[in-house]
């Protein structure tokens, strides 16, 4: 009876934030309700004793995909009161699509029973009330489905990669190691061995002698080499990017002008 | 069947798991203006999916559902990323992320 309480108190409030997430003005607001709606699935999870993904979807979702919808929200300068301009546009069309989607999903659901000989078909992986449910999953998940386990870990490498390159901006400010540049680099043009006076010092050779031509790199950007070469080194990063990305305007439509 | 959720069936389950369903294609058709809330609602599609999963795993006493569930939320985790990455450079180029106005692909 407990059981059952608490089962409906989890699976109101999960499809109540559900429905805040769709409905909601503030984007932020959606994404908060998100986070509770993440959080109620775990408790219908733990009760049906799946206490291994319960755990793994608070994890997951509410400190990682919840946590990066927030930021891009709240990064992104979007105008929220012109998001809601369409909604009573396609309310009609998202209630019709909704509407026959959940007849259908009843129609089903009411001509549905469970094959007689489900206990006689061999589990391949049965769960036993002897071992925890962590322990179990560990037990299939490197065994039976350790190659769709290794896939799991390459998709989620190739998400990674595709999402730093799409981001990855050249910010032309930012100094970072050039191979060639180091490895042209000679004794002759950072060293110059001075015969220094004695009781003089550098100052009667004019000061600090500075190397010709490579020093001023950590100094203020734009003012390292010359004009031509600074140009030049800008074509070369250009060509190099991955992803060339044209400086923000901020206006729309352009592309269609 | 020997189920975990005995006190409760899997009625109730795969009710929620449908009404989280029909919730997320709602949002995706009336959140025309938004590609952030029409990911969070695929998010919510994943999410029924799961809860089916899990459920028909507790009810049969097999735990492939559950594994199955461990791969639908790394399937989910790497689309967000992406979908996230592909609307942050979208709005760093056009200033705006409507869906109205993605027709760039259009041939």
């Amino acid at each position: 009876m407990m059981t059952q309480i608490v089962f409906y108190v989890f699976a109101a409030v999960l499809v109540l934030s559900a429905t805040m997430v769709v409905c909601a003005r503030n984007p932020v607001h959606s994404v908060l309700f998100l986070i509770l709606a993440f959080f109620n699935a775990a408790g219908l999870f733990l009760i049906a004793g799946a206490e291994f993904l319960a755990m793994t979807l608070v994890i997951v979702y509410v400190g990682a995909v919840a946590v990066l919808f927030l930021f891009v929200v709240m990064m992104l300068d979007v105008n929220f009161a012109r998001m809601r301009e369409g909604v009573q546009r396609y309310a009609p069309i998202g209630g019709m699509v909704g509407g026959v989607l959940l007849v259908e999903l009843i129609m089903a659901f009411t001509h549905w029973r469970v094959a007689s000989n489900i206990d006689q078909i061999g589990h391949l992986v049965p769960s036993s009330p002897t071992r925890t449910n962590t322990a179990a999953l560990g037990d299939v998940l490197y065994t039976h489905y350790i190659f769709l386990f290794q896939s799991c870990a390459l998709v989620l490498l190739v998400a990674m990669i595709g999402a730093i390159v799409l981001t990855l901006r050249d910010r032309p400010t930012g100094r970072r190691q050039n191979i060639d540049r180091q490895h042209d680099r000679t004794a002759a043009d950072s060293l110059e061995m001075l015969q220094v006076p004695l009781g003089v010092g550098v100052a009667a050779q004019g000061g600090f002698l500075r190397p010709h031509t490579s020093y001023d790199v950590a100094a203020v950007p734009g003012t390292y080499g010359t004009q031509a070469w600074r140009e030049q080194e800008t074509e070369e990063e250009t060509q190099t990017a991955l992803v060339v990305i044209a400086p923000a305007t901020g206006t729309k439509g352009q592309d269609n002008a | 069947m020997h189920s975990a959720i005995e006190g409760i069936g899997l009625a109730p389950y795969l009710s929620i798991g449908a009404i989280l369903l029909v919730l997320g294609v709602f949002g995706i058709f009336v959140n025309r203006k938004n590609v952030i809330i029409i990911l969070m609602s695929i998010e919510l599609i994943l999410l029924s999916a799961n809860i089916n999963f899990v459920a028909f795993s507790a009810a049969t006493g097999d735990l492939s559902g559950q594994v199955m569930t461990l791969f639908v939320l790394t399937i989910a985790a790497a689309e967000s990323a992406i979908g996230l990455a592909i609307v942050t450079v979208y709005f760093r180029n056009r200033g705006s992320i409507e869906v109205d106005d993605i027709t760039m692909m259009k041939g």
